[in-house]
């Protein structure tokens, strides 16, 4: 894997304007220059342990074991950290960096604003400009999100084009980028987009495998035999399986949004219905029609509705090092639902579709085998939403 | 001489942008051979993109009328092969590198020089990242296009020594569309390139007065109009061909009058 130019395998690279060259280059030096600074480490890991609240939980899912009858189940607790998900990992990690940089302003897209109310988050607390671009679709939807990050001091941009959604809120993020880098840093929000992004959201997610690794070893002595998590752009899933990717006995499983299932237009399995294609600055693979175009995408989860997903995990995928299932809204819903009644923890609908296949796949396991599930985030925010799914009308 | 250094031969050069299918096929097929008698010297064809991130919103809705119009690549090329019977002069697609690399790249640029295209600009395709489409363009005798921005200083002479037909020199910040004021020191950009290359410049993104044209058009070798050109299409639609030659013409003017 050549680092240096961002590749993983074939797939990765910088395909943006010229105009943005030079802002993506100086992140890059700025990045592998504080990365093993003493210091940095030291403020970022002060800001993760006595912020964020990590390290994160370890959690043995008794009840969810003994239901499904087969390999011991263990939640990894992303949804316990501050701000409610994974997210705050990266934006505590980038958000420092940009303060480092001399910069005084941060943008970001948003899909459910789990990453806008992240960024948001940290810019508060580190004293930054902060602007968020989200889809107006998305604003609509998720009204309370919107306050959230405007409480938080935060301006909020709706993007009214394109499918006004997630890749509509990153092309516009790019463009507020190419128009102002001098005191702005993009903090994008997943394993995607030109390098260094995806390289840097690794690097600053992987802290998840990182523990697993170590909370599993005091728990049981040795080391999980899958690791499953949800993927949309991929940075819960690339944190988590970073750590094991050495471990080859580690089955790493991608869960990707079917939808209303992969033979139905309204999916957003990347992995199963998607091309190679160059777009958002990587060589990845992409939800496209037959002429290059983006297909508009579907599904429950707002934070999984992506046409695309990162590099790193198009060459996972192409190389067999890990494996990629689609998960419907109906599998992801019901899975919701079971991990509430049954271990009293409501996840995101996001890592709902993690929790799914671990259910599928759990009783196919003999009983001393493990499998790590990322409970990436908390689901409250989707509380409402779950509940029009099944016929209840409750508005934010 | 290419047909796009002969756009520059002796003379400062007005370059205009039109989305291919924008508001439909026939009308860009019209407008083509229209605005070369109007004087424009290169005619820049947009591929539309449903996510053309160096676009501003004037662009951006170009094409998305023209995909709605039912635009496809196929169809574009069979246009640019009408076209290319009807004038001779040089057209340059503009897209993005996902239709391109969608398409198959070499098959592409293959097609490209059947239909009598000149050259290819590709905004997300920059200098590190040209591999991707250089050796197809190359194979294809399609010349790639090059640009340079305002943040691109020390990058300036490394791109302009391998730049091929003109060097598309980007004004200002951001995306494309109409500006009241253009603050970078063009002149200066210009001088960089220079001092390595005597390949001309074009200067792109904010241009829409004939005012604008000249200023662009004295320091350096001619001007490219987009959004400008997109305004009218999209006030006009169908019925645009007229106006957008007046504009034409006008600016061409201008962009004479710096000579």
């Amino acid at each position: 894997m050549n680092e240096k130019k961002g590749r993983y395998g074939s797939y990765g690279g910088q395909y943006i304007p010229e105009t943005l060259i030079p802002a993506v280059q100086e992140l890059e030096r700025e990045y592998e220059k504080y990365k093993n600074d003493a210091d940095f480490k030291r403020e970022l890991n002060d800001l993760l342990t006595k912020y964020a609240g990590r390290p994160s939980l370890l959690y043995y899912a008794e009840k969810m074991t003994k239901d499904l009858g087969g390999a011991k189940i263990y939640l990894k607790r992303e949804d316990l950290n501050h701000t409610g998900s994974h997210k705050i990992n990266n934006v505590l990690g980038q958000v420092l960096l940009a303060k480092k940089m001399g910069k005084t302003r941060v943008i970001a897209e948003t899909g459910a604003g789990q990453h806008g109310v992240a960024t948001a988050t940290a810019a508060a607390l580190m004293d930054m400009e902060c602007e968020i671009f989200m889809g107006k679709e998305d604003t609509d939807r998720q009204v309370l999100n919107c306050y959230r990050m405007e409480l938080l001091g935060a301006k909020v941009h709706p993007v009214t084009t394109g499918t006004m959604t997630l890749k509509d809120a990153v092309n516009e993020t790019m463009r507020e980028w190419a128009s102002r880098m001098d005191d702005t840093l993009y903090v994008l929000g997943s394993v995607m987009g030109p390098h260094p992004f995806p390289m840097i959201v690794r690097d600053f997610q992987k802290v998840i495998g990182e523990e697993i690794k170590v909370q599993l070893m005091e728990a049981e002595g040795k080391l999980p035999d899958a690791v499953i998590a949800c993927v949309g752009g991929g940075s819960n899933a690339m944190g988590a399986f970073y750590e094991f990717i050495p471990d080859t006995s580690v089955r790493l499983i991608g869960c990707e949004a079917a939808g209303l299932g992969v033979d139905n237009p309204k999916n957003a399995a990347t992995i199963a219905n998607g091309s190679v294609g160059i777009f958002h600055g990587m060589k990845s693979l992409f939800c496209q029609d037959e002429y290059g175009q983006i297909a508009p995408v579907y599904s429950i989860s707002a934070g999984l509705d992506y046409p695309g997903i990162g590099p790193e995990h198009a060459n996972l995928y192409e190389t067999g090092r890990a494996q990629y299932v689609p998960i419907t809204d109906e599998e992801a819903v019901d899975a919701f639902e079971y991990l509430s009644r049954t271990e009293g923890i409501i996840p995101a609908i996001e890592s709902a579709h993690a929790v799914a296949y671990a259910r599928k796949l759990a009783p196919t396991m003999d009983k001393d085998r493990i499998i790590v599930v990322n409970i990436s985030g908390r689901g409250d925010k989707d509380v409402a939403a779950i509940a029009r799914y099944r016929g209840v009308q409750i508005f934010e | 001489m290419s047909r796009i250094k002969k756009a520059f031969d002796n003379k400062k050069a007005f370059i205009g942008f039109v989305t291919g299918g924008d508001p439909d096929l026939e009308t860009t097929q019209e407008l083509i051979p229209k605005m070369a008698e109007a004087g424009a010297d290169l005619i820049e064809i947009g591929i539309p993109f449903s996510d053309p991130i160096a676009e501003g919103v004037v662009i951006q809705a170009a094409d998305e009328r023209a995909l709605s119009s039912g635009t496809t690549t196929d169809k574009l090329f069979d246009m640019v092969k009408r076209v290319r019977g009807k004038t001779d002069i040089p057209l340059v697609f503009m897209t993005y590198m996902n239709p391109i690399y969608t398409y198959g790249t070499e098959k592409f640029t293959k097609k490209c020089a059947e239909c009598g295209i000149d050259g290819i600009i590709v905004p997300d395709v920059p200098f590190e990242e040209k591999d991707e489409i250089s050796g197809a363009c190359n194979e294809a005798g399609i010349e790639l296009i090059s640009m340079i921005a305002p943040t691109s200083n020390e990058r300036i002479s490394m791109i302009a020594k391998e730049a091929q037909g003109f060097l598309y020199c980007v004004s200002s910040l951001g995306v494309t569309g109409v500006r009241s004021k253009i603050t970078t020191n063009i002149s200066a950009m210009v001088k960089q390139v220079k001092a390595v290359s005597d390949i001309p410049c074009a200067i792109g993104f904010g241009i829409a007065t004939p005012e604008q044209a000249k200023e662009m058009a004295s320091c350096s070798d001619g001007a490219i109009v987009g959004s400008a050109i997109e305004k009218i299409i999209a006030q006009y639609g169908k019925e645009c061909v007229k106006p957008v030659c007046n504009y034409v013409s006008k600016m061409k003017a201008a962009v004479v009058s710096a000579q």
